[in-house]
């Protein structure tokens, strides 16, 4: 299976829509080789700003391009843009529902040997207590570029929340991206896995082992976790009854948190959450990163059978 | 002088509005908001480019109240200027009201940029004229208004630089220099002076001017036009509560609603002019 990394998708897209549309400008904070922004600064250097080592600013001049009628992307690594850049993203951008994209990448414990410090697992969780706006966590690079080129034609302030490790494509390249819809990747009667990002091929890989053990498991990429597709998390948990969450962020406040609201208000479901256990991360490998925090289709796999008894 | 007269008038009415706007709602900010009058009364009354029937018009001039908790002297210049009625002005801080606390770009006709907390204004109005130097409209002005204590945010100086940066000529910064904050005068809290040098170190064209005079404001703003390449900051010495006697110099007014026998007398303080 071919693989891409969310963020090189992201690039990609970004340099096509770059052309596409002369209101999109894009802006960074000294990471464009990272954030794969520099494509489009390469092709557009007069709609491409770098602001320097100023998430505040990023924000905020993003924030003043879209008053004035730009459709601004505004990237560097998600910690410092949900975390340094909080209240600005609050007061600038998402209280007067500007039309910002804010296309975090280097989220999750993936990020690897950087260590604690640049490995964003809350940032879900900020960007999603925020009024007016979306969060989007594409799970391959076909998504990511697909979200990419919708979020643009969204009208409102939106989280991007994109990934450094290059991720198995799962989607083709004839997928109908629909931001407000979670699609399901594999039917199943006996457990609801819904994941985000990192986690949907994970979940799939999960998927098909419980399928050897016997365990029927449908998989829902919930790609948009605000707004949320209610409809389709009730109707997996009404008809599975077992529900697992899995996300490369903290079970608090993200995905899980997410699902769990729901199903707690409307369709109580027996449920596990995978993600980081309310802990910072550490330097290492992604992979060993994912085994030692419990990220892992393994995981989902004890998780399901755990429910299954 | 009688050049001026119109001028003048506006300003008083903008001071009697803030001082009985203040009092309605038995909250708000008179200080820093009186101490700005001059500086409003000039850009909204001869200076910026508008149109009270199209607020969001694509050619108007733009105005960012970065010290957005002087929204009694904003809200007054508007209503005042015809983007809606002065009767709606007591409703100020009132449950329902679209006159928010701090300026709300989403309900309130005329107000350009979201405001409240401190420090992000500059960032905003560096982001409108980017938009208005890629449209190519060279004609358009964008002006923000910083507070001296605002100044001591450090996204504050990230926009300094990045205007600097991009040679935004087409902004235009005031900083209402009254020397005081909430905790008492700035050069105690947290010094921010020398301005004037910090500006120019940072490649902006710098004006010191008198914040009352408004020959002082208009020609500040004519130089600061002509200085191409370059963004303006005219720093705007003021006094945090002009025009009210027990009000004027003291930090203990900057966020402080006059009681009913205070406003009156603020009010009759005002009548004069
Ligand atoms: C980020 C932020 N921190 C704190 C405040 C609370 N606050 C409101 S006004 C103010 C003092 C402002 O002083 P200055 O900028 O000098 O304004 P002025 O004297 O013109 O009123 C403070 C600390 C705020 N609004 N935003
Ligand atoms: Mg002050």
């Amino acid at each position: 299976m071919a693989k891409t990394a969310t963020r090189d998708a992201y690039g990609k897209a970004l340099a096509q829509l770059g052309a596409e549309n002369e209101q999109v400008v894009v802006l960074d904070a000294d990471l464009s080789g990272s954030t794969k922004t520099a494509a489009f600064a390469k092709e557009f250097p007069r709609r491409f700003f770098n602001l320097g080592i100023a998430e505040a600013d990023l924000i905020g001049t993003a924030a003043g391009l879209a008053a004035a009628g730009k459709i601004p992307f505004a990237s560097t690594f998600a910690v410092f843009a949900a975390g340094r850049a909080y209240d600005q993203i609050r007061a600038s951008v998402a209280y007067p529902k500007l039309n910002v994209k804010i296309a975090a990448t280097h989220a999750g414990l993936t990020v690897g040997e950087d260590g604690a410090t640049h490995q964003m697992n809350e940032d879900i969780a900020l960007m999603r207590a925020l009024p007016n706006m979306t969060v989007v966590v594409p799970a391959d690079g076909p998504e990511a570029g697909a979200a990419t080129l919708a979020v643009a034609r969204h009208q409102g302030p939106v989280y991007l929340r994109l990934g450094r490790p290059a991720v198995p494509d799962i989607h083709g390249e004839d997928y109908a991206f629909d931001l407000f819809k979670a699609p399901v990747l594999r039917e199943g009667g006996d457990v609801a896995i819904f994941a985000c990002g990192y986690m949907v091929h994970l979940a799939l890989e999960a998927a098909a082992q419980l399928e050897k053990q016997g365990i029927s498991a449908a998989v829902v990429n919930v790609h948009t976790i605000k707004p949320l597709d209610k409809e389709t998390v009730l109707r997996y948990a009404r008809r599975c009854g077992r529900v697992i969450a899995a996300e490369e962020h903290s079970i608090i406040g993200g995905l899980g948190s997410a699902i769990a609201e729901v199903l707690g208000e409307e369709q109580p479901t027996h449920m596990v959450r995978i993600g980081v256990r309310d802990t910072f991360g550490e330097s290492g490998k992604p992979a060993e990163l994912l085994e030692k925090y419990g990220l892992t289709a393994e995981a989902i796999v004890q998780a399901a059978r755990k429910l299954m008894q | 002088m009688e050049e001026y007269a119109n001028l003048r008038s506006i300003a008083a009415r903008l001071r009697r509005h803030i001082i009985s706007m203040v009092a309605a709602a038995n909250s708000g900010h008179p200080g820093g908001s009186l101490s700005a009058v001059e500086i409003l009364t000039t850009l909204y009354f001869k200076l910026m480019k508008l149109d009270v029937s199209q607020p969001r018009w694509n050619q108007r001039d733009i105005f960012v109240l970065s010290k957005g908790h002087a929204s009694p002297v904003y809200y007054a210049a508007l209503a005042e200027r015809g983007f809606f009625s002065p009767e709606e002005l007591l409703s100020f801080r009132k449950i329902n009201s679209r006159l928010q606390g701090h300026p709300d770009r989403e309900n309130i006709p005329g107000v350009d940029m979201t405001t409240g907390s401190l420090g992000q204004g500059l960032s905003a109005a560096n982001g409108m004229a980017l938009a208005a130097k890629l449209d190519g409209q060279e004609q358009r002005w964008v002006y923000v208004l910083l507070g001296d204590g605002e100044l001591q945010e450090g996204q504050v100086w990230e926009a300094v630089m990045t205007a600097a940066h991009y040679h935004l000529d087409n902004c235009i910064a005031f900083v209402d220099w009254n020397g005081l904050q909430i905790d008492g005068e700035v050069s105690q809290v947290m010094n921010t002076s020398p301005l004037k040098e910090k500006f120019a170190a940072f490649n902006w064209h710098v004006q010191e001017i008198d914040g009352h005079d408004f020959a002082q404001i208009i020609a500040a703003v004519e130089t600061a036009k002509a200085a191409k390449g370059r963004p303006s900051a005219i720093i705007a010495r003021t006094i945090k509560g002009k025009g009210v006697s027990f009000m004027e110099n003291q930090a203990g007014w900057h966020g402080r609603a006059p009681g009913q026998e205070q406003a009156q007398q603020a009010l009759k303080e005002l009548e004069v002019e």
